[in-house]
């Protein structure tokens, strides 16, 4: 037993780490939240990484898959955490994908697999309706067979950054008197410039848009974007939700934000000493590296396990609520450190153009937004109470 | 990076868990932490026999050249079963200042003796005013000749009352916290001016007050070096810790699986107590502190061989996260039990007891938590 990266794995990772330095976009900084950036930064690092073979490592390799091992793979997201890069976004690289290489036709893989890999195609994921949420399998979205096509009827939200969209994946209610609500749902590709279309942004708590509420009305859609079988898209659902919940522990890029944090409360001021040296803050933040040791090792061990040939199961449950836990408090942490300067809206801030007399320090400004953005991560991806459900059951055996 | 055991670490895993499975039942331990003695000498041989007291010594330690991963496994095992005979005492602590700075006499006459299970021993290094400060010593040992003289009172002394030998931490110089000047000491139980005040703990243990009054050792009784004893006692603590630890892990899956079973026979309403979805999540939460315990205690005890600081780190970021674990598992499983887990009669209240005495043993979290601040602050 140890933690040690071999030879190997540490040749590897100054690979990595040197690729990363020689070809990260340098001009390319995460925003507090995410449609503050435009969609060609949010998508350049995987260009880049589609260039160089390295943007879907997860996948088979005889889909574009680097086969890495699970150790390399955690090793790469740890250099991209060191630099703060803005990653893929997942609804392509790790949802999607996985679905139409596991069960897609071949004329599926050959359409849409390069585009995701390429990062040329924007995915959007057609799951949550304003009346399905954590009961997800109670949607209402309609897809009829017309001749060669679906109709597709309904109203999806939630819906990530669509307004960048190229294409969307939806859930479609395709047989409503099924016996059980999760057998008529069916899995399909949708054309975003398909009229019937609308896509109207949701403004959110921090003030930017994010999501979407994505309107479809008579939109028609080629039978054959159908994955899989037809009724059987629960399973699929199912399938990209626990890949989804795979990485979404996020370690890597909270050890980051606890260096961060720990910065700022170096120069925030206390008594006179930096806010660092006071044992009640500091002790909150030794509270926080070590829950996320802790959840370091069980993600290690569930990296291991899948490299034995264990699949991620339930145990990615413990990780998306332990791990989304930690990136709640380390944001509750970092408005709390900057005090007063945590209260102006970055937003309304005069547009002179003026450094001269600045609103409080640069590190405040995405305090309060990014706060008040991270409460979505408990909800996001099942929410952390339907997680505790998916342990009830799998784990718990109840 | 691996998390596999090797054939041999399976072999003691197997071997212990086995012998606690079919001698360490419930009612067997109700009788024995009834009993006068309060253990049982026979399984302690029991345990040499198998060399399992072996099991975390180099081969020409005499052991089977094991280490800390062969005590978690042992640890985790006896934590399922509550076992209370002193492998952390005699093993883990007074094993350990003889495996780091014992001489080769002195590894001669007491590390095999305690490999071979003729001789137990206690570690005396609490003192009442002291806390979990290490070096808040008012016991004193004074040079008398060739040897010291020894003076104090030792509080909560684990396994004294079954021990034949104590390990004895004491001031042979400077202020009553100063770092330097401690030393530490073997003292026979049996020598003049060693007196005991034996007691049962909380948690169905054995312990006692130990009183040295003039007690005279010989010069060889030090081990490690005169005055500068501090850097040792924190790195065998930091064993202990680690291996406290991994019981701790133990006695959490046992709760949690007591808990689950209970649940699901307890009827109420007319259904199961576990279809309550309240009580589920709660039994949610404790699965996932059991394991991130599992993580920390592997961390603990892969990291007591690397350097001090990292060493330290490690072990108070499991002790914290142990002891806040430790205490949720305990008491939910309480609270689970209903009325039922606040009687005696329950294994249950058993394991909550045993995990509440964890929290605290070798520092409890407020304790371990200001160490970890005062390193990271230094980092």
């Amino acid at each position: 037993m140890n933690l040690e990266f071999t030879a190997e794995e540490k040749a590897f990772r100054d690979e990595v780490r040197s690729f990363i330095e020689n070809n990260y976009p340098q001009n390319i900084e995460r925003a507090a939240v995410q449609d503050d950036m435009s969609p060609e930064d949010m998508t350049a690092w995987h260009k880049i990484l589609g260039e160089k073979g390295w943007s879907v490592p997860a996948w088979p390799e005889q889909y574009g898959g680097t086969g890495w091992t699970p150790t390399q793979r955690y090793i790469w997201s740890e250099e991209n955490a060191r630099v703060n890069a803005v990653m893929p976004l997942p609804f392509g690289v790790a949802m999607v994908g996985p679905v139409i290489y596991t069960f897609g036709n071949e004329e599926q893989k050959a359409k849409h697999l390069p585009g995701i890999k390429s990062g040329n195609t924007w995915w959007c994921q057609g799951y949550s309706e304003p009346g399905a949420g954590s009961d997800l399998a109670s949607l209402k979205t309609t897809a009829v067979r017309d001749g060669d096509d679906y109709i597709i009827n309904g109203q999806k939200t939630w819906t990530t950054l669509a307004q960048h969209a190229d294409w969307g994946f939806f859930l479609c209610r395709t047989d409503p008197d099924a016996p059980k609500p999760q057998q008529g749902i069916s899995f399909i590709l949708v054309d975003m410039k398909t009229p019937g279309i609308e896509v109207r942004p949701i403004k959110l708590i921090d003030g930017g848009y994010e999501v979407n509420e994505v309107w479809l009305t008579d939109v028609r859609v080629p039978a054959e974007n159908l994955i899989g079988e037809e009724n059987k898209g629960w399973t699929y659902a199912k399938f990209l939700l626990a890949h989804e919940r795979s990485g979404i522990a996020g370690v890597a890029r909270s050890k980051r934000g606890v260096e961060q944090l720990k910065e700022i409360a170096q120069h925030e001021m206390l008594d006179g000493e930096p806010l660092l040296q006071d044992m009640g803050f500091a002790t909150k933040i030794s509270q926080l590296e070590i829950d996320l040791a802790a959840l370091e090792i069980t993600e290690l061990r569930t990296l291991a396990g899948e490299q034995a040939g264990k699949g991620p199961g339930p145990e990615s449950s413990l990780l998306k609520v332990k791990g989304t836990e930690i990136q709640q408090r380390l944001t509750e942490l970092t408005l709390e450190a900057v005090g007063h300067y945590g209260t102006p809206d970055f937003r309304s801030f005069p547009a002179d153009g003026s450094n001269d007399f600045p609103i409080g320090p640069d590190y405040a400004h995405s305090a309060a937004p990014t706060y008040f953005n991270m409460r979505k991560t408990s909800i996001y991806g099942g929410s952390n109470e339907i997680q505790r459900n998916i342990i009830t059951k799998m784990v718990l055996g109840l | 990076m691996d998390f596999n055991f090797s054939d041999e670490q399976n072999m003691v895993r197997d071997g212990i868990s086995r012998l606690v499975r079919e001698q360490y039942d419930w009612d067997t331990r109700r009788a024995v932490i009834a009993s006068e003695s309060g253990w049982r000498p026979e399984f302690w041989a029991q345990l040499a026999e198998l060399g399992m007291l072996a099991a975390p010594f180099s081969e020409e330690d005499g052991g089977f050249g094991g280490g800390a991963v062969e005590t978690m496994l042992i640890m985790e095992e006896f934590g399922k079963g509550l076992v209370v005979e002193p492998f952390i005492p005699s093993v883990v602590c007074a094993g350990g200042f003889l495996k780091h700075a014992g001489t080769a006499a002195q590894k001669e006459e007491y590390l095999s003796a305690i490999i071979g299970g003729e001789k137990v021993f206690a570690f005396a290094y609490a003192e009442p005013q002291g806390r979990y400060d290490l070096a808040n010593l008012t016991t004193t040992a004074k040079k008398d000749g060739d040897g010291y003289s020894l003076n104090g009172h030792k509080a909560v002394v684990i396994g004294a009352p079954w021990a034949s030998h104590l390990v004895v931490t004491a001031r042979t110089s400077g202020g009553q916290t100063d770092a330097g000047g401690v030393s530490v000491f073997i003292v026979a139980k049996d020598a003049d001016g060693v007196s005991l005040r034996d007691y049962a703990t909380v948690d169905g243990r054995r312990a006692s007050e130990v009183y040295f009054e003039n007690v005279s050792v010989p010069g060889d009784a030090l081990i490690g070096e005169l005055d500068n004893g501090l850097p040792l006692i924190e790195t065998v603590v930091d064993e202990a810790t680690a291996a406290v630890c991994a019981e701790a892990t133990g006695a959490m899956q046992v709760t949690h699986a007591m808990t689950l079973e209970y649940a699901k026979q307890r009827k109420q309403f007319g259904v199961p107590i576990s279809s309550f979805q309240v009580l589920q999540h709660r039994m949610v939460d404790m699965f996932m502190e059991y394991e991130q315990s599992i993580s920390m205690s592997y961390l603990a005890t892969i990291k007591l061989d690397e350097d001090e600081a990292a060493r330290k780190h490690a072990v108070s970021s499991a002790k914290v996260r142990i002891g806040q674990s430790a205490r949720f598992v305990g008491q939910s499983a309480v609270q689970t039990h209903g009325g039922m887990g606040v009687t005696d009669e329950t294994a249950v209240g058993s394991y909550f007891k045993r995990l509440s005495i964890i929290e605290s043993e070798f520092g409890s979290v407020d304790h371990h938590m200001r160490r970890h601040v005062k390193l990271t602050a230094a980092q």
